[in-house]
């Protein structure tokens, strides 16, 4: 018993979670062919969480600043790509491969351009002015998100919208008696390049050095000469459009979306980045496989359970480490 | 300082009769909206100075404060509405709103506060929010997005004669009906008058101070000797009671719970508002907002309608000002108000313009 620790620390510590929860399920699921559906289906969804909830992290981590408003980019990413899709409806619907990816390329870089935009934005007008202030922070990121809901029921109106999916990523592949969505692979696959692109860039690249440094110590980044605030208004426009890929991502993955998509995917990053511990994208992506895992083995355990089962498991995991799974170093 | 005394003073005063004009608005204002509208200020001065303990006494930002509002309502609609109008159910509808209310408080309070105020409001909010969920799946308790009618305790029930006159009809007193809807504001009036001015007892107790300290260097009052996790927890409580007693009382008034009227965000939104016009960390603030707000809400939408009929020729602005655009204002007057006035109405009052 007493090598087991060490043993579980060299393997991932805990980074095993998410495997850890998958046997659990495999063994109270019983049938490996829904197993294998769900397991799929939980790590997509977690990687389209990551996306949503990475932003949010990185920039409490770099600047100490949590955005309230971050889901608005969710849903304004959700909303411009559905509207692009939208436009380009004769691509969407064509039969041919290149076609269809043009348009969800042009619907994604759409929602990356806006989410950019809104992101820089944000944080000159709203953010800014309160840095270092978290009691007016949170209350003014809040009225941020308020007044960006608002406007997306202005402009979008209050009926659900209907998202169209590239013709290519309709239908499922069937695996051994369980079926795969195309539209999920694909969800897990952009997920996977989004998070080797942000670990290349944070761990490979001078900026990404920068960063961390400011992570760990801005003061000492500053006092070496470098405009932290220049970094800073970078990674959060860059946590924006990513939260507006992730947004796009979930429009196609639900099909039909409403302005309370940000509220409630809120509350989601929100789990997410708790339980992942703020600041760090490995702890992120871990709190958000973790996240979509639970849910989705729960909703088909015990679906009146799947609610409550996130919050149960973030009040858990805040017992054992009140910082989260694997904050940043700080 | 005795300018400042003087300018608390006037603060006082214009909460002050607030409170009076609550007391006789049956008798000043016989349109039954208006009632309506005084009944609905009462509560929410009590559950916006209960959120300012949190807020502006304690540094605590807590987005669950309609959750335990909700609690309350909940309580005693679903009491009334199993055992039957009574003032046995609602005592137990009560009493079981308040105990859960507790218990959630204590909970989140000893998990959360020893962490970081950002960490607690996150927490908060995924709290209330499956609050809320549940509200509306738990359907055959709670009645669902529907929620419940139910009849209130015999003596606030608008059909009862409280006094009568000779001939025994309803007596008139400056042409009053002396009836249950009057028993029922004047329930509401004393109840939530009694609330605020325990608040204010305990904002002025040696409490109320050991609480202040800890918003203003967490580390010192630590370092003094105060437990700062315990008195957190215990303000949460406090507060979350209080919330919920007032959540009891609005549920006894309406005679109708649901979601949109306790537990809904849009209310959480009308609290912080409330609180940040009239000022953090003033109880008397807690009235000038409250009643502003309520104010806003009953008449500056017809105002907006009117607004919106009249420009319907010019493109964009109708649009922008139907009433149905209403948070859309109220977000951008909170972010400038938190911009420009963080001290709020009476803050500024008392504190002068300089800065």
């Amino acid at each position: 018993m007493k090598t087991l620790g060490p043993m579980i620390e060299k393997a991932g510590g805990v980074f095993l979670l998410p495997v850890a929860i998958a046997i659990l399920a495999f063994v109270l699921i019983g049938a490996p062919s829904s197993w294998l559906t769900l397991t799929v289906a939980g790590l997509s969804m977690g990687l389209m969480l990551f996306l949503m909830a990475s932003g949010l992290s990185l920039v409490f981590g770099l600047m100490d600043v949590l955005n309230f408003g971050h889901s608005a980019f969710v849903s304004f990413g959700a909303f411009v790509a559905a509207t692009v899709l939208a436009w380009l409806g004769g691509w969407v619907g064509a039969d041919s491969i290149f076609l269809n990816a043009l348009a969800l390329i042009a619907a994604i870089s759409a929602a990356i351009v806006f989410g950019a935009a809104a992101g820089w934005f944000f944080e000159r007008v709203i953010v800014k002015p309160v840095y270092k202030d978290h009691l007016r922070q949170i209350l003014i990121t809040m009225g941020a998100l308020i007044v960006a809901e608002q406007l997306i029921l202005a402009t979008w109106g209050g009926t659900p919208t209907n998202v169209p999916r590239p013709q290519f990523l309709e239908g499922a592949i069937i695996l051994g008696g369980s079926s795969l969505e195309v539209y999920r692979l694909f969800a897990f696959i952009v997920g996977v390049v989004v998070y080797a692109g942000i670990y290349f860039l944070l761990n490979k690249t001078r900026i990404g050095l920068l960063i961390r440094a400011g992570v760990e110590n801005r003061e000492m980044v500053e006092a070496l000469g470098f405009r932290i605030d220049r970094l800073f208004i970078g990674v959060f426009m860059l946590g924006s459009a990513l939260a507006a890929v992730g947004g796009a991502m979930w429009a196609g993955y639900e099909t039909l979306i409403t302005p309370a998509l940000g509220a409630e995917m809120m509350v989601i990053v929100f789990i997410v980045v708790i339980i992942g511990g703020l600041g760090s994208i490995q702890g992120t992506l871990l709190g958000a496989i973790v996240v979509a895992l639970m849910q989705n083995y729960v909703g088909f355990l015990a679906p009146k359970l799947a609610l409550a089962s996130n919050m149960l498991l973030m009040m858990a995991i805040l017992l054992w480490r009140p910082s989260g799974l694997a904050p940043a170093v700080k | 300082m005795n300018r400042t005394m003087n300018r608390t003073l006037s603060v006082k005063i214009i909460a002050l009769t607030v409170w009076g004009l609550l007391l006789f608005s049956p008798f000043l204002f016989q349109d039954v909206r208006q009632v309506e509208v005084a009944a609905r200020i009462a509560v929410f001065i009590v559950l916006v100075a209960s959120y300012d303990l949190l807020i502006g006494y304690t540094g605590i930002v807590s987005f669950a404060h309609t959750m335990f509002f909700g609690f309350g309502a909940y309580g005693v609609a679903i009491a009334l509405k199993q055992i039957g109008p009574g003032w046995g159910a609602w005592t137990l509808g009560t009493l079981s709103g308040v105990a859960v209310s507790i218990v959630v408080a204590i909970l989140i309070g000893l998990l959360s506060l020893r962490v970081k105020a950002i960490f607690f409001a996150m927490i908060t909010l995924a709290a209330a929010s499956v609050a809320l969920v549940l509200a509306s799946q738990l359907s055959q308790f709670t009645g669902g997005e529907d929620g419940m009618i139910y009849s209130a305790p015999d003596l606030l029930k608008p059909s009862t004669k409280l006094l009568t006159d000779a001939e025994g009809d309803v007596l008139r007193i400056f042409d009053v009906r002396m009836n249950g809807k009057i028993a029922a504001y004047y329930f509401v009036f004393i109840t939530c008058a009694l609330m605020f001015w325990a608040m204010l007892r305990i904002v002025g107790s040696p409490l109320g101070t050991v609480l202040k300290a800890i918003r203003e260097n967490e580390g010192r009052a630590e370092g003094i000797g105060y437990r700062v996790v315990a008195y957190r927890t215990a303000v949460f409580v406090i507060a979350a009671t209080t919330a919920a007693l007032a959540g009891a009382v609005y549920a006894t008034w309406l005679r109708y719970t649901g979601p949109d009227t306790t537990l809904s965000f849009a209310i959480m939104i009308d609290i912080l508002l409330m609180v940040v016009i009239g000022g953090m960390g003033t109880m008397w603030g807690a009235v000038i907002g409250a009643t502003l707000m309520v104010l806003a809400q009953y008449y500056l939408r017809d105002l907006m309608e009117v607004a919106s009929r009249a420009t319907e020729a010019i493109p964009l602005l109708p649009e922008l000002l139907s009433p149905d655009r209403w948070l859309l204002w109220l977000g951008i007057i909170f972010i400038l108000l938190v911009y420009f006035f963080p001290a709020g109405i009476a803050g500024t009052i008392i504190r002068g313009r300089t800065k």
